[in-house]
């Protein structure tokens, strides 16, 4: 641990993924924008876990993010992908800012709950907006880049590069932040909070600071995962939606700025594979994959790694 | 016990399950309608015997040690391979059985017609609620559980039981769920997500009464019933998401619920 290898890795990481992504197929770059995607709400996730937090209603910002940038595109006939981003982050950042000044006050399980309560309204909200197209959603403006109408095959590449581009920005700036006084406070939140008061540090502050970060992040993924998929529907904000990412957190560990992308790539492929193989079984499958990585990797995958590098 | 179990659908979706198909099957056979009231606490019995146990003594009880957000997802993962092996057991086609629904009629209030069976719910729902606060409040078991609750590692220290009090516990919990789900299993259409629903529902009632404590439970119960009826004849587009409104409302102004135990801080 002598010098910091996240930064290259995540440059070299980005540098693979524009330079081959055009050579991959078409459902594999659907697979990986989407992995992205989700990797963005888990990074998200994982700066509450390291301060013992754990959010169920993560799938709140994520549909936030996802209805603002569809929304844009349905008012204002915007659909740059990078524009529809900054708006998903900024809608869930703010909507965070407000909530973070009564959810910074709970703990542990009520946290948990509170949070999945509060996306559990919005997804009331949005089944019964029939503006919004209910239950049905609706579809999102098929994507342009920075200005450019890309051609039918090559969008899916276009959407992976700028998601390539978000994601790795957004980890570099994440693993800058952990570093920081105020990112170093959160395994000392998680220990023991009165001492952190002791301290002279308000751990409401900085839990609240944590809250907005982890909500722009899930904005983000969640316009990312509308401009990918080009449909959104209120089954973003509902619970199950929260527990896969949270399932995602578990199995990448928090270990690394680079593990929710590689728990996200595998929750994926996993989810994939179940489906194809065994289409009714799915769940099971994903379940005993959650069941074993909490028995034999309580660090998540990412601890696959640290052991090669200590051996 | 510290434990925030979503399995706890599974056990619901389970009774629900067995009490339509062995009720089903017997009446089938020609048993009298009027025994199916047995046969459903009979059956819900059964079937968590058989899977309780087997759920903690296989894989739970190697968790305890672990943090209660990690048994909570370990919960999860069974609940969704329990779902599935539901799903591969019963099939997926809905299961009805409305004899003991039937069998009572109904009578008015009023003038609305209220079904008898509703008040065998309310029946098994307050002895239920009786037993529990009896056991834990007046039997050694009750005692010796709160002490486990409270300090694992002084009552194993004092000799209890430990591991005995949690397979006791989790099967107890999970009994209650999988009668909870027997005795409603008339009332509706057994099908596939039915422990999804409840699951949320409940925690939504156990934490507005505040976790771990039983008037609690009971009276967020009736909160969240009553609330969500009214909610259903007055404002009806309100129905899907007005108990997790009453949940954020109780939460933001009673933070750890209506009936919130006094807990020590370890400092």
């Amino acid at each position: 641990m002598s010098t910091d290898r996240t930064p290259r890795t995540l440059g070299l990481i980005l540098a693979a993924l524009l330079a081959f992504g055009q050579w991959l197929p078409q459902w594999t770059l659907f697979l990986v924008t989407i992995a992205l995607a989700k990797g963005l709400v888990v990074l998200g996730l994982m700066i509450l876990l390291r301060c013992g937090l754990v959010s169920f209603g993560q799938a709140l910002y994520y549909c936030i993010g996802a209805y603002a940038a569809g929304l844009l595109g349905r008012l204002f006939g915007l659909s740059d992908v990078f524009t529809l981003m900054l708006a998903g982050m900024a809608a869930a950042a703010l909507a965070a800012f407000a909530l973070g000044f009564l959810l910074a006050r709970y703990r542990s399980i009520f946290f948990g709950l509170l949070s999945l309560a509060l996306s559990m309204i919005l997804y009331g909200l949005l089944v019964k907006t029939e503006a919004l197209g209910s239950s049905d959603g609706f579809h999102v403006l098929r994507t342009t880049l920075l200005g450019i109408r890309p051609a039918d095959p090559w969008v899916r590449y276009a959407v992976l590069a700028a998601a390539a581009v978000a994601a790795t920005a957004a980890a570099l700036l994440v693993h800058r932040y952990l570093a920081t006084p105020l990112g170093k406070l959160a395994p000392a939140i998680k220990d023991n909070e009165i001492r952190v008061e002791y301290m002279g540090a308000s751990a409401r502050h900085a839990i609240h600071v944590k809250y907005v970060i982890a909500a722009a992040l899930a904005g983000l993924g969640g316009a990312l995962a509308a401009t990918t998929v080009g449909h959104i529907d209120p089954e973003m904000a509902y619970w199950t939606t929260s527990g896969e990412f949270i399932f995602i957190a578990i199995l990448a560990g928090t270990g690394s700025v680079i593990a929710p992308f590689l728990g996200a790539l595998v929750f994926g492929i996993i989810q994939t594979v179940a489906f194809d193989v065994s289409p009714n079984t799915w769940q099971m499958v994903l379940g005993s994959a959650l069941l074993v990585v909490i028995v034999f990797l309580p660090n998540g995958l990412w601890s696959l790694f640290r052991r090669r590098k200590a051996a | 016990m510290k434990i925030v179990n979503v399995t706890h659908g599974s056990f619901y979706a389970l009774g629900a399950y067995a009490a339509s198909s062995i009720t089903g099957a017997l009446l089938a056979q020609g048993m009298p309608p009027s025994l199916s009231y047995a046969v459903l606490l009979g059956s819900a019995l059964l079937v968590t015997l058989v899977v309780a146990p087997l759920i903690e003594r296989g894989i739970l009880r190697f968790m305890y040690a672990k943090d209660e957000v990690v048994i909570l997802l370990i919960t999860y993962a069974l609940f969704l391979i329990l779902e599935d092996v539901i799903k591969l057991v019963w099939g997926v086609n809905p299961y009805f059985i409305a004899e003991p629904y039937g069998l009572l009629g109904s009578f008015d209030v009023l003038d609305l017609t209220y079904p008898y069976y509703n008040l065998i719910l309310v029946g098994v729902a307050i002895v239920c609620g009786a037993g529990l606060t009896w056991l834990l409040g007046s039997t050694r078991t009750g005692k010796l559980l709160v002490a486990v609750i409270h300090d694992t590692e002084i009552s194993r220290a004092m000799g209890i039981n430990v591991e005995r009090m949690y397979l006791f516990t989790f099967t107890f919990g999970s009994l209650l769920a999988a009668i909870g789900g027997a005795f409603t299993a008339p009332t509706v259409s057994v099908v596939p997500g039915l422990g999804v629903e409840v699951i949320v529902l409940s925690f939504a009632v156990v934490v507005i009464g505040g976790l771990g404590s039983l008037p609690g439970a009971a009276l967020g119960a009736v909160i969240v019933g009553l609330v969500r009826s009214a909610t259903i004849h007055y404002l009806p587009q309100a129905e899907l998401f007005v108990i997790y409104l009453v949940m954020a409302m109780v939460l933001a102004f009673r933070p750890r619920g209506l009936f919130s135990l006094a807990e020590a801080r370890k400092i």
